[in-house]
């Protein structure tokens, strides 16, 4: 059932896969990417795993249970969009810093990204675990 | 006669996007006729390594960059769906 050239080749392709997960999710507020797409590549990446390992074995690599990654992730979700209300702002208002990073130049962070992890976590959750018992069958 | 470069940009993606669109009905045909499953399982994973090849293409001729993430993720998730497919016939079987 598990091939060895499979194996091989996940062990090369889950780190990509996960980096470029977070790439997508770090820079979708400029350019496309953002929360939904970099979760289902995260997610995607699971699968793979699951599909070279077994998938008991992904329950084991998982840090959380999906359910648990959706809820965390709506909570942090929600949460960013209230951070405007307390700066005298309309809800769901973007707020932003600029942080100088030396020999570099400006790192946008602001709300926008928190809201993006939020989306990514949920994302990732929710196909997990549609994904995870359909494959266990 | 001398080419300027770009013409030879213009002539060189727009062959390439030919050439991938030819070989993307040939295989489709493939893919419809496929006498068994794993036929097509191999047709549909060629066909989305070519929508790579294309994507690449039309990035290089509308020069759009973020295009290219396109393709990395297509390239990087693509074949996932033939794994699966690939489990999915060793479980029932060889016979189409």
């Amino acid at each position: 059932m598990t091939s060895l050239i499979l194996r091989t080749a996940t062990r090369f392709l889950l780190p990509l896969l996960v980096l470029f997960s977070l790439f997508l999710l770090v820079r979708g507020h400029h350019e496309p990417g953002g929360g939904f797409s970099g979760g289902l590549v995260a997610a995607a990446a699971f699968v793979l795993y699951g599909l070279a390992f077994g998938i008991a074995e992904v329950r084991k690599a998982l840090p959380l249970d999906p359910r648990t990654l959706i809820g965390s992730g709506l909570l942090i979700a929600v949460t960013s969009t209230t951070f405007s209300l307390f700066a005298g702002q309309p809800l769901m208002t973007s707020l932003w810093w600029k942080v100088a990073i030396p020999g570099f130049g400006d790192l946008d962070l602001g709300t926008p990204l928190l809201f993006d992890l939020g989306v990514y976590l949920a994302v990732a959750g929710v196909t997990l675990l549609i994904i995870l018992p359909l494959a266990e069958e | 006669m001398s080419l300027s470069g770009l013409e030879i940009k213009t002539l060189a993606t727009g062959l390439a996007l030919a050439m991938v669109g030819i070989a993307l009905f040939l295989t489709f045909i493939r893919l419809v006729r496929g006498p068994t499953l794993p036929d097509r399982v191999v047709a549909l994973d060629l066909m989305g390594v070519l929508t790579v090849g294309m994507i690449a293409a039309y990035e290089i001729a509308m020069e759009q960059p973020v295009l290219l993430d396109t393709a990395t993720v297509l390239a990087l998730v693509g074949f996932l769906g033939t794994v699966a497919f690939a489990r999915y016939l060793e479980r029932r079987g060889r016979d189409a």
